[in-house]
C-alpha cells in the first residue's frame, strides 16, 4: 500500500479514537506509531512528546506532522494530518447540527446538559495535570514537595489575577507569561 | 470587497492567530474563541460557546481543531468550518515542519525552555479562569444532577482513570432518566 494512504488510514483511526484529548491519547499514538507500525523509535516518540509541549497545537496534530514528514515527506506530513483531524471535526458538525436542530426537544437539552457537565469535569481533569506540570515538572499524581516551585505558583497566580480582575486577552496572558518566564528562569 | 469573503478572512486570520498561541494541549483555545468571537466580533453568546466548547471536547479529535470547525461553521456554514479548521492545522504543522529538521538544537535551547516553563503558568491560569466561568454557568441553573456530575466525572477520570467515552455516555444516561424521572412525577 501507499504511504501516504497508510499514513492516512492510521491517523485517521488515532482521531476516531482519541475522545478526551489531552495527555489521554499519548498511550494510543505509542501503539500505533511505535508499536504497530515501527514508524519511528521509542526515543524518537519522546521526543516529539517533548517538542509538542513546547509548541502550539494540539498533541495528535504534532504528532501526525512530525511522524508523516519521516515517513513520506510533506506529502506524508499532510495527509497524516488531514486524517487526523477530519473524523473529530465531522463528527463534531454533525453533532452540533443535531442538538441546533433540535433544540425544541426536552432530551436532546438534557443530553446536551450532561455532555457540559461531564465535559467541565474532563476539562478539569486536562487543568489538573497541566497545573502538576506547572507547579512540579512532572504530570505523575506522586510528585513529592522537594520539586514544588514557588515560582511557577507566584506566576499563576500573578496571571490569574491579570485574567479575571483586569481581563487581559488571553494571548496577551501567554506572552506575559512567556517574558516573565525568561526574566524568573533564563 | 464582498462582507462574505471580509468574515472569510476574518476567519482565516483569526484562527490562524488563536492556533499559533494555543500552547499546552490546545484548550486555551476556548478563553481565545471566547475573547475573538463573543467579546469582540459578537457572532455568538458565552452559552453558545460553552455548547460548542463541550461538543468539541466530547467528540473525538482534538479539542483546537474541533473547536475553530464549529466556530467557523456558527459564522459563515460549511465555508467557515474549512476555513476554521484548515487555519487551526497550518501553524502547528509549519512549525513542526521547521524543527523535524533542527529539533537537538530547540530541545536543549535555555532561553526557550525558560519562556516555555513560564507559558506553563499563563496556560494553567487561563484553565482556571475558564473552568471558573463553566462551573458558574452549569451551577447557576440549580439542578442538583447537573452540579454534581462535575466533581463526580473529574474523579473518574483523573483518580480512577475511567474512560472518557464511558463518562459521557453515563452522564448523557443519567440526563435522560431524570428527564423521565420528572415527567413521571408530574404525571
Amino acid at each position: 500500500m501507499n504511504a501516504a494512504w497508510n499514513l492516512f488510514l492510521t491517523f485517521f483511526r488515532i482521531g476516531l479514537m482519541s475522545i478526551g484529548g489531552g495527555y489521554a491519547v499519548i498511550p494510543l499514538i505509542r501503539e500505533q506509531v511505535v508499536e504497530k507500525n515501527g514508524w519511528i523509535s521509542e526515543k524518537m516518540f519522546t521526543d516529539i512528546l517533548t517538542i509538542s509541549q513546547m509548541t502550539p497545537g494540539p498533541l495528535a496534530v504534532n504528532t501526525s506532522t512530525f511522524v508523516g514528514l519521516q515517513i513520506g515527506g510533506v506529502k506524508g506530513a499532510l495527509s497524516a494530518t488531514i486524517g487526523c483531524v477530519l473524523c473529530g471535526t465531522v463528527i463534531s458538525l454533525l453533532l452540533y447540527r443535531f442538538f441546533q436542530t433540535h433544540k425544541n426537544s426536552v432530551y436532546v437539552l438534557e443530553v446536551l446538559n450532561g455532555l457540559k457537565s461531564a465535559s467541565t469535569g474532563m476539562i478539569i481533569s486536562a487543568a489538573f495535570t497541566i497545573i502538576l506540570l506547572a507547579l512540579y515538572g512532572t504530570n505523575q499524581p506522586e510528585a513529592d514537595w522537594l520539586s514544588f516551585n514557588r515560582t511557577a505558583l507566584f506566576l499563576l497566580i500573578a496571571m490569574l489575577f491579570l485574567s479575571r480582575k483586569w481581563k487581559l486577552p488571553p494571548i496577551l496572558i501567554m506572552l506575559i507569561s512567556g517574558i516573565a518566564g525568561l526574566l524568573c528562569y533564563g | 470587497m464582498r462582507p462574505r469573503i471580509k468574515i472569510y478572512l476574518w476567519l482565516f486570520a483569526v484562527n490562524l492567530f488563536i492556533s499559533a498561541f494555543t500552547f499546552g494541549g490546545g484548550y486555551v483555545i476556548v478563553p481565545m474563541v471566547r475573547r475573538f468571537f463573543v467579546v469582540k466580533k459578537r457572532c455568538f453568546s458565552e452559552e453558545e460557546l460553552i455548547n460548542m466548547a463541550s461538543i468539541a471536547q466530547s467528540t473525538p479529535g482534538a479539542i483546537a481543531i474541533n473547536l475553530s470547525a464549529l466556530a467557523g461553521y456558527r459564522t459563515a456554514g460549511i465555508a467557515g468550518a474549512l476555513i476554521g479548521c484548515f487555519a487551526a492545522v497550518i501553524p502547528p504543522l509549519v512549525i513542526l515542519t521547521f524543527l523535524s529538521a533542527c529539533y537537538n538544537m530547540f530541545i536543549s535551547n535555555t532561553v526557550i525552555a525558560a519562556i516555555l516553563k513560564g507559558m506553563e503558568a499563563g496556560v494553567a491560569a487561563l484553565m482556571v479562569d475558564l473552568i471558573t466561568d463553566m462551573c458558574f454557568l452549569i451551577v447557576k441553573k440549580k439542578s442538583f444532577l447537573l452540579s454534581a456530575m462535575i466533581p463526580l466525572s473529574f474523579a473518574a477520570n483523573f483518580i480512577f482513570g475511567v474512560n472518557v467515552a464511558l463518562i459521557l455516555l453515563f452522564c448523557c444516561f443519567l440526563c435522560i432518566i431524570q428527564v423521565f424521572y420528572h415527567r413521571g412525577k408530574r404525571s
